[in-house]
């Protein structure tokens, strides 16, 4: 039994913006009969390049369905330059998260939105199958793994293959796998906070306390929120059974700027405001 | 709340009232020690005893020192595999089939990487075994035959009797080992007469709790202790005798030898009705397996173009509890390994359902399934990405 929440519940039992869109802008497709989940995502566009319908088919499980018609949802009223900014994470976010396990559905309507988008621009979605492929069993490519791997910040085999399918069934690509996690983990290590954009930084502290700090503070009641960043320096403020707790200069300093250290740059530093 | 219909009994089934009656004076009454001197304690041995020789009955053993309790179908498997193995040290080859239960599969992958040889014999696409392949892979250096004597899948049966004494005339030394767990209580198990050399059985498929089973060794077939300590169960598995979950058991077998009659004529036409009933009323479901040659209680149907975790979670939610080979309802990303032996097709595959029956199962509750299970799967069929091909098989189906 997975542990859904109840908005993947009440997506997959009552999906939203089923069906086939006629004369549609864009349609997309991601996975196949075969790996056992695949999604058909339709797009009506008007001339301002904003998103008036999405449509959807999918052919999978409980959060495969959920993912989808959640992302139909997200993409109604948007541009085609703000839908593609959209990560798989903020679709697995916007279902109050989705269970290690099934991340893939997520990124699957990752896929398919990369794919209508590509359809929309005209561009020739063929020329991606030329790409090395690395799980053969799940037609993995090698541009898509390193898409999720570093969206994802993915440390290990187990989460990519939560996350892709990749390497799940014959196991043989596994050594690949790991290989292009390892270089991603080394050049992330080497980033310098001074080169990215404060909206860069942004992000990716805040992907860091979701993933990695939020929970764990969550478990004992507390939260914490990002206020500023300048620099180096990381603004925050505790919430809930934190904000009172004695230990919070310790959470603070061993776990909060620990985790952000370890993830983004050795240079931060956290301030409770 | 929903009312549970539970048509999962392949996964476990409910504990018998009776059963459980027969349990509970060995809990805070006669919690002796069956291994004590005192009559306190020796009633209790008497009982277990009584048991043992309940489940002699039921798998037509000659003598009850044949019978081993153990804590678990997987616990009698790996008893016996990896028992036998031990005793024949020399001998480096097994053989088993593709369709065994994973329980018994990791134990293969285990000794292969002890540097043991494992064939695995395919079936074909009704799930039926080729005597021949089996014939074809015996060799001087095999020490073991395993096989399940019905797939908890499909439900169907392998010629377990056939293969054992095939294997016995090519080498009477290579012991034969069957996986009984989904066979007992749901067809007539007899070890007696026949080449079958161990045999293991799980307490909670016939309504005897979890945490129980039993193995039978037939009298002469050399195999290590598998715990070691005290003299219980001959010194084969010591520790104290886990005695109300034992008496349970005993009861249960007793039970299950005397509804075998009904299993196979009452269970066995819920079954069928519920399974005519789906396939003439769906027009995308298809039988998975064998019909003929099959155990009374379990059928495995594909509902082609739709993913089985959607319509294992649509079931739940109107009460009903069923089972699938999705790969998505394991975790393991993979789909059903028996399905895909058998070639079965993936807009099969991925949306294949096991429903399994038991003696409790009502035929108001057939009618219940039979009722709400057409609009699921409407609804569900109008989510997939596969319409052309969905009105294909419609255009057949009402051709």
């Amino acid at each position: 039994m997975w542990d859904y929440t109840e908005k993947v519940m009440d997506h997959y039992k009552n999906p939203r913006n089923v069906g086939e869109i006629e004369n549609p802008s864009a349609v997309g497709e991601a996975g196949s009969l075969v790996c056992g989940d695949a999604l058909k995502l339709y797009l009506k566009v008007d001339e301002n390049d904003v998103i008036t319908d999405a449509k959807f088919q999918t052919f999978g499980c409980g959060s495969a369905v959920a993912s989808s018609s959640v992302l139909t949802e997200m993409l109604k009223g948007m541009t085609i330059e703000d839908a593609s900014k959209i990560t798989n994470q903020q679709i697995a976010d916007a279902l109050g998260g989705l269970p290690p396990q099934k991340m893939h559905c997520s990124v699957m309507g990752h896929e398919a939105l990369e794919s209508a988008i590509a359809n929309y621009k005209g561009e020739d979605v063929a020329a991606h199958c030329d790409e090395k492929i690395i799980c053969t069993c799940y037609h993995v490519t090698e541009s898509a793994l390193r898409e999720a791997v570093e969206q994802n910040n993915l440390t290990d085999l187990e989460d990519v293959m939560n996350y892709t399918k990749a390497g799940g069934a014959c196991g043989q690509c596994h050594v690949a796998i790991q290989k292009i996690i390892d270089e991603i983990k080394n050049k992330k290590e080497k980033v310098d906070i001074k080169n990215m954009s404060v909206t860069q930084l942004v992000l990716k502290i805040n992907n860091v306390i979701e993933k990695y700090i939020s929970n764990e503070l969550r478990k004992d009641g507390g939260d914490i929120e990002l206020i500023d960043v300048k620099e180096n320096k990381v603004f925050v403020s505790l919430k809930g059974m934190c904000k009172s707790c004695k230990f919070s200069s310790n959470t603070l300093k061993n776990f909060v700027e620990a985790s952000l250290k370890e993830h983004i740059s050795p240079d931060i530093e956290v301030i409770e405001v | 709340m929903t009312k549970t219909v539970y048509l999962d009994n392949n996964a476990t089934t409910m504990v018998d009232p009776k059963v459980f009656e027969a349990m509970k004076p060995y809990f805070c009454e006669l919690y002796g020690n069956p291994s004590s001197m005192h009559k306190f304690g020796g009633q209790v041995a008497k009982a277990v005893e009584k048991a043992r020789e309940q489940v002699k009955n039921f798998l037509g053993a000659n003598d009850s020192k044949e019978i081993i309790f153990t804590a678990s179908g997987s616990e009698g498997d790996n008893m016996a595999i990896r028992g036998i193995l031990e005793a024949n040290k020399n001998k480096k080859h097994i053989i088993t089939t593709k369709i065994e239960h994973p329980a018994v599969l990791n134990v293969y992958k285990y000794l292969e990487k002890q540097g043991y040889e494992v064939t695995y014999l395919g079936v074909d696409s009704l799930g039926n075994l080729d005597l021949n392949e089996l014939k074809n892979a015996i060799t001087d250096d095999t020490a073991l035959v395993s096989m399940m004597y019905a797939n908890n899948e499909t439900g169907v049966i392998l010629p377990v009797e056939k293969a054992a004494k095939l294997v016995k005339q090519i080498n009477p030394k290579i012991k034969f080992h069957v996986d009984a767990v989904q066979a007992a209580g749901k067809i007539k198990i007899d070890v007696k007469n026949t080449d079958i050399d161990l045999l293991s059985i799980a307490g909670h498929k016939i309504h005897a709790p979890k945490g129980i089973g039993a193995l039978y060794v037939k009298t002469g077939t050399l195999l290590p202790a598998f715990i070691i300590g005290g003299h219980q169960e001959r010194g084969k598995r010591a520790g104290t005798e886990n005695v109300p979950y034992i008496v349970g058991l005993g009861e249960a077998c007793e039970i299950a030898q005397n509804a075998l009659d009904y299993e196979m004529t009452e269970v066995k036409r819920l079954r069928d009705k519920l399974e005519n009933g789906i396939v003439k009323s769906i027009y995308n479901a298809k039988v998975n397996g064998a019909t003929e040659n099959r155990v009374p209680n379990t059928t495995n149907i594909g509902f082609q173009y739709i993913e089985g975790e959607l319509i294992l979670l649509h079931l739940s939610d109107l009460g009903i509890c069923a089972s699938s080979g999705s790969a998505c309802t394991s975790g393991s990303l993979e789909p059903s390994h028996v399905l895909k032996s058998m070639g079965v097709p993936f807009e099969s595959l991925h949306g294949s359902i096991r429903f399994s029956l038991s003696r409790f199962t009502t035929e108001a509750e057939i009618d219940y399934v039979l009722k709400v299970l057409p609009d699921v799967i409407t609804k569900l069929n109008g989510i997939s990405p596969y319409q052309k091909e969905l009105n294909r098989l419609k255009a057949q189906f009402n051709h």
